[in-house]
């Protein structure tokens, strides 16, 4: 990358910094060693000179630091001076353990990959159907799934509205392995175009006629006048009997599932709201954010959801 | 010099209490100002379209600083689960920084790209549609709320005058940008942008 990680000063803004800290230290050292004994001994009739404060009769002495106290403070002081030449703290001197912020997180995360590599090397080799059915494996990716997917397919993974379920038997994309892991590395984005234009009329007829693709209550007149726009406009995506088109994307519109159906919504408002408005689905790819060793784990993850019930 | 001296005069007192504290400020802040790490903004910087920039004072508003955190620190475990940790550069052009320095909720340094628009306009609704456990509060009115853009270019002339290279053309265009834009678009495109700049910032 360019010099962002080039934290180096100018020798003037280092010498700057080295003056004010070993300065300031000094200084502070200075203070304390001057006043470490005054001269305010007892006279002959054992009267003692105070500051001079006195406040209902009571006077102020002018005695010396605790010894105590003297001897933590110039401990303190020597710790300052180990732990500049220690750490980098002095301008651009680094330090004479060359300690830097970003060293040590790599070596953090060094040190995490090289116990975790290979339990994901051994999980990559499994093939997802036979890795869906491996229990530790799968506590380790639902994990993962938690921790990422669940944001959106929630921590049940039965996604909401608008976002898919993973443990039914309809995909929009496909369930098998391949087409699992092609949703997690590149992500999905699917549109439905908005039908505005075709008018309120004609949106009612198509949606009539969606409702009778999966047998729900419908007008049969319209559903009727709606079938003909239905191949004209709708079935290059949804195939001419409306079961959709995964390689597309394209939802199977003769069964129960409806993505956008909010709470309480019927599905004849939700499939004209899709008509009128029509819908974007964004699935962010995930390789990047996760990491490729992971993609696997959690693709037979989602891949397990099928197995339990 | 006595004691008395310093005491009894407040104001030589004020001085010199000034300068001990500064002597902390003059060593570990000044020197930033005149360091390439935090005055340069990284490859790919650029200063927040009109939109992004109405969308940030929204988040302002909301005081969603107070609950998050714009700020991963170099530990695995934040990089894990946020991604690259923050660098100097990306701030350059932040007037004020937001960086935060609680996290009710989780960082959002990153959160560009994340997630879907749908899903931050669902969860802005309503949190609880999305994350049935989440404790944020829901922004209903973000949804009724449109901006009119009339002030977008001052605030990117007073950010011109800060060292946030727009353009005129761009200050020219800011209201028209942004005129009648749901204040949730707005957040939304913010938050979209967030932490996108650095490559390989997994």
């Amino acid at each position: 990358m360019n010099n962002l990680w080039d934290d180096s000063l100018s020798g003037f803004w280092s010498a700057w910094i080295i003056v004010i800290t070993l300065g300031s230290i000094g200084l502070a050292f200075w203070l304390l060693y001057a006043n470490r004994r005054t001269d305010k001994a007892p006279d002959a009739e054992g009267n003692i000179e105070t500051t001079g404060h006195a406040a209902d009769g009571i006077e102020e002495y002018d005695n010396p630091l605790p010894r105590w106290w003297f001897q933590l403070y110039v401990g303190t002081v020597i710790f300052a001076l180990g732990y500049l030449l220690l750490y980098p703290g002095l301008g651009n001197f680094a330090g004479v353990l060359g300690w830097t912020q970003e060293g040590q997180w790599e070596e953090e995360v060094a040190r995490a990959e090289e116990r975790f590599t290979p339990i994901f090397a051994q999980y990559e080799e499994v093939p997802i159907p036979e890795l869906a059915e491996d229990a530790e494996a799968m506590q380790v990716a639902e994990r993962i799934f938690l921790n990422n997917c669940a944001v959106c397919h929630g921590s049940n993974a039965r996604g909401g509205y608008g976002f898919p379920n993973l443990t039914d038997d309809d995909w929009l994309y496909g369930g098998e392995p391949e087409q699992i892991l092609t949703t997690l590395h590149q992500g999905r984005n699917g549109l439905m175009p908005s039908w505005q234009q075709l008018g309120e009329n004609n949106i009612e007829n198509l949606t009539q006629h969606v409702l009778s693709l999966s047998g729900l209550e419908h007008d049969a007149e319209r559903a009727e006048q709606g079938a003909a726009l239905f191949t004209s406009v709708c079935a290059a995506c949804h195939t001419p009997d409306g079961t959709g088109n995964q390689a597309l994307g394209a939802p199977n519109l003769t069964n129960d599932t409806w993505l956008y159906r909010a709470p309480g919504q019927s599905v004849a408002d939700a499939v004209r709201q899709t008509l009128r408005n029509g819908r974007n689905g964004h699935m962010p790819a995930q390789a990047a954010y996760i990491g490729e060793e992971r993609v696997h784990l959690v693709a037979a993850y989602v891949y397990s959801l099928r197995l339990q019930d | 010099m006595r004691h008395e001296i310093v005491e009894k005069n407040v104001g030589l007192l004020a001085v010199l209490v000034l300068v001990v504290i500064s002597f902390g400020g003059l060593a570990e802040v000044v020197p930033l100002f005149f360091q390439k790490q935090t005055t340069e903004p990284v490859e790919g910087l650029r200063p927040l379209s009109a939109l992004e920039l109405e969308g940030r004072d929204i988040y302002r508003r909301e005081g969603c600083v107070g609950c998050h955190s714009q700020m991963i620190r170099p530990f695995r475990a934040e990089t894990e689960r946020y991604g690259h940790y923050s660098v100097a550069g990306e701030s350059v052009y932040e007037h004020n920084f937001l960086w935060g320095s609680k996290r009710t909720g989780p960082d959002l340094a990153r959160v560009g790209g994340r997630y879907s628009d749908d899903w931050h306009r669902a969860h802005m609704y309503n949190p609880r549609d999305v994350v049935p456990e989440s404790i944020m509060p829901a922004y209903p009115w973000l949804f009724e709320n449109t901006l009119d853009g009339r002030a977008t270019p001052r605030k990117m002339e007073a950010l011109r005058s800060l060292g946030v290279p727009y353009t005129d053309e761009q200050i020219e265009n800011a209201t028209s940008e942004v005129r009648g834009q749901q204040e949730i678009t707005a957040l939304v495109a913010y938050l979209q942008q967030l932490g996108t700049v650095l490559e390989g910032t997994r």
